[in-house]
């Protein structure tokens, strides 16, 4: 199982936890796990296509997963995973 | 009848260290002195031997920061578009140092300046601010940049003397940095096969990116990116997300994700063994750097540190707890 923790924007679909648990090999895998148990992520979270939402971004132990292998990459046990909707920085 | 007496041109004095390399410059204005800033290696906070670790010193503008180069830009973008007349308000949502620079650029020329700002960015940013005779526009600070950008076309829509540059949606922004920032290292170092810097509008990485993947197709651009904080959160759905539109995806090879904590604590490694006084998100893009510094084998990486520590001062950044939850809601990018 893999800890992913989400923006406090999807909170209320998972009942406010900032956590939530999930098992799976890659991303996408996670991503299957968690929207099978909470529905209301999966437009949220994904494309029609099943693609990542553009205003959606995952990062991999820190990293962000469009630069590493997409929804495809690898994903092991202990990994940190954070979902984070896409905010302008500081300027 | 008053005698004058010729007096020969004096000869040039040599400078006092010309022997060290190029340095100064002499200018018509404050204006003209933007860039040039000082490439310094900084061994003692590079993970790995084999990496040779630079960094690029933006805090040495004229306001302190890396937006000088691109407010320079936005306005005479505005200047040649013909968008500025006798009453016309220039506007820009920004989170401090953008509003600086166009605040003493317009300053210089003559017009007036406001920004929209998030309400809980350092109180320097908001005295700096002042001092050069901008009017501050609040935006809510738990809605961060995204707020401040929101509120900013608002007020554009509303009242037709505000005229905005908009950092994120203009290619005035990465032009600066294609046509400056990035001849300056490709002059300064050639060799450099990685660049790092923070991600706010992007137009830094894609202008210098795109500048050095010219100069050299095999070298990597890598982002460092901020963690909203908990606080800094307040979106009310991801449709209110913000991508800036200068922003291309395909212009960075990474993307590292960097704490408050994480980037606080390498600004206080930077003082203390490299005597570089920078900027939080200077301490995100150095976070970045290192880690990329310890996965390669061999190279040469550049790091831009946009802003200097004084704005960060008030905030007590090199002394507070970093366990303090407050740091969450603290605006510092």
């Amino acid at each position: 199982m893999t800890a992913v923790r989400l923006p406090t924007v999807l909170r209320g679909h998972v009942g406010n936890a900032k956590e939530v648990d999930a098992s799976g090999g890659t991303v996408a895998q996670l991503l299957d796990d968690i929207v099978a148990r909470y529905p209301g992520l999966r437009d949220q979270l994904l494309t029609g296509e099943g693609k990542l939402n553009r205003f959606v971004n995952i990062y991999l132990n820190g990293q962000d997963i469009r630069y590493l292998q997409e929804l495809a990459t690898p994903v092991a046990p202990n990994d940190t995973v954070i979902v984070l909707p896409a905010m302008a920085g500081g300027c | 009848m008053v005698a004058l007496r010729a007096v020969a041109r004096a000869r040039p004095l040599p400078h006092a260290h010309a022997a060290t390399g190029p340095h100064g410059g002499r200018f018509a204005s404050i204006v003209d002195a933007i860039g040039h800033t000082p490439l310094v290696e900084i061994p003692r906070v590079c993970p790995n031997p084999d990496v040779r670790l630079y960094a690029k010193l933006e805090f040495l503008n004229p306001t302190g920061s890396v937006k000088d180069r691109i407010a320079r830009y936005l306005i005479e973008d505005l200047e040649r578009s013909g968008r500025l007349g006798p009453d016309s308000i220039i506007i820009e949502p920004t989170s401090g140092n953008t509003g600086i620079a166009l605040a003493m650029i317009a300053r210089r020329k003559g017009y007036r300046v406001a920004v929209v700002m998030p309400d809980n960015v350092t109180q320097e940013r908001r005295r700096l601010l002042a001092l050069y005779g901008a009017e501050i526009i609040d935006s809510p600070g738990e809605r961060g940049s995204n707020g401040a950008i929101e509120l900013a076309k608002y007020l554009v829509a509303k009242d037709p003397r505000f005229v905005m540059p908009y950092q994120y949606g203009n290619p005035a922004n990465p032009r600066a940095h294609y046509e400056t920032t990035a001849a300056e290292i490709i002059a300064d170092c050639p060799e450099v096969d990685v660049f790092v810097s923070g991600l706010g509008t992007g137009g830094t990485l894609v202008g210098v990116g795109r500048r050095l993947r010219e100069h050299n197709p095999e070298v990597r651009i890598i982002a460092a990116e901020p963690m909203p904080g908990e606080k800094v959160q307040g979106l009310r759905s991801l449709d209110e997300g913000f991508i800036p539109e200068v922003f291309e995806a395909d212009a960075l090879d990474g993307k590292f994700l960097v704490s408050t904590a994480e980037s606080i604590q390498a600004v206080r490694d930077l003082l203390d063994r490299e005597g570089i006084f920078a900027g939080v998100s200077s301490g995100g893009a150095l976070a970045a750097a290192q880690r990329v510094a310890a996965g390669i084998e061999r190279g040469t990486v550049v790091v831009l540190f946009a802003d200097g520590g004084w704005k960060y001062v008030s905030e007590e950044i090199w002394t507070r707890d970093l366990e303090d939850g407050d740091l969450e809601s603290l605006n510092l990018w």
